[in-house]
């Protein structure tokens, strides 16, 4: 474990999750591991998921065209479409959930992801919007399935523990 | 909390893992579930009925059709969800920490 900043908080009456966090690491690097697709599908999805960036043209307009990939080889698809990018400070997409075929469910999630550095770290700070609760609720659903394995193997323990009493 | 002990009996069950899994997704009919199994959808209505039982499952009526969608509420209840989505941002970043320790290895 490391003792770099982490904070996450959700927001319902601002509809939205923030998330803060420090990188031992040089801003530089820390925007390409974010804009980069090559460095993105190495982090992006909790494991034992997986990221799978099919398209990626990082700029104004541009998108990422992404899976995240079950174990078992199932594939949710997502389009980040970004809508404002200045350079190693900030940049922003419209999260929308997709099929395979790059149809988006819209709407979607405001992401705005700021960075800062300061004595060699990087902050990094998410911030994700949703129009509505039920929206909020559904991406906390979606992240909830993508954590599912996670849950599962950890109430699994806590039964195994329960169980032993 | 006998509530909460049912609940934990109910998810203790793969198959049923599996319904909640399919249902997080999107709500679904009892046929459409029968398919994703391959057993009768009397034993798949046997589980629905089960996590019906503790609220994890809620139905509605459309039309002819009746739909489950999974109870986003009462999950909270088993493992708060935004715990869940902070717990994968805190991996997504710990992976992150790993992956650039790896890019400045390789710089030097």
């Amino acid at each position: 474990m490391n003792d770099l900043l982490f904070d996450f908080t959700l927001d319902k009456s601002k509809k939205t999750a923030f998330i803060n966090r420090e990188f031992d690491a040089e801003l530089s690097l820390v925007w390409d591991a974010f804009t980069k697709k090559e460095i993105l599908d190495q982090w992006w999805a909790p494991k034992p998921w997986s990221s799978k960036t099919k398209a990626m043209n990082f700029e104004p307009g541009g998108r990422r065209f992404y899976a995240m990939v079950s174990p078992e080889g199932m594939e949710r698809w997502s389009i980040q479409k970004y809508t404002s990018i200045s350079p190693k400070t900030n940049f922003k997409f419209l999260n929308a959930f997709a099929d395979e075929n790059e149809n988006p469910d819209l709407p979607g999630s405001d992401w705005d992801i700021s960075f800062s550095e300061e004595k060699g770290k990087t902050k990094v700070s998410v911030a994700i919007y949703n129009e509505s609760l039920e929206r909020m609720e559904k991406m906390i659903e979606m992240g909830f399935k993508e954590g599912f394995t996670m849950t599962m193997n950890y109430l699994e323990e806590l039964l195994t523990t329960l169980s032993k009493r | 909390m006998e509530t909460r002990r049912d609940i934990f009996q109910a998810i203790a069950d793969p198959t049923r893992r599996a319904i909640l899994l399919l249902l997080a997704s999107h709500a679904m009919t009892p046929n459409a579930l029968a398919e994703e199994f391959n057993s009768s959808r009397q034993a798949v209505s046997k589980h629905i009925q089960i996590l019906s039982e503790c609220e994890l499952v809620k139905q509605e009526q459309k039309g002819r059709e009746i739909y489950y969608h999974i109870n986003a509420d009462q999950m909270k209840e088993i493992d708060k969800w935004v715990e869940q989505f902070r717990k994968i941002w805190e991996t997504r970043f710990n992976q992150l920490d790993k992956v650039l320790l790896t890019i400045k290895k390789e710089k030097k």
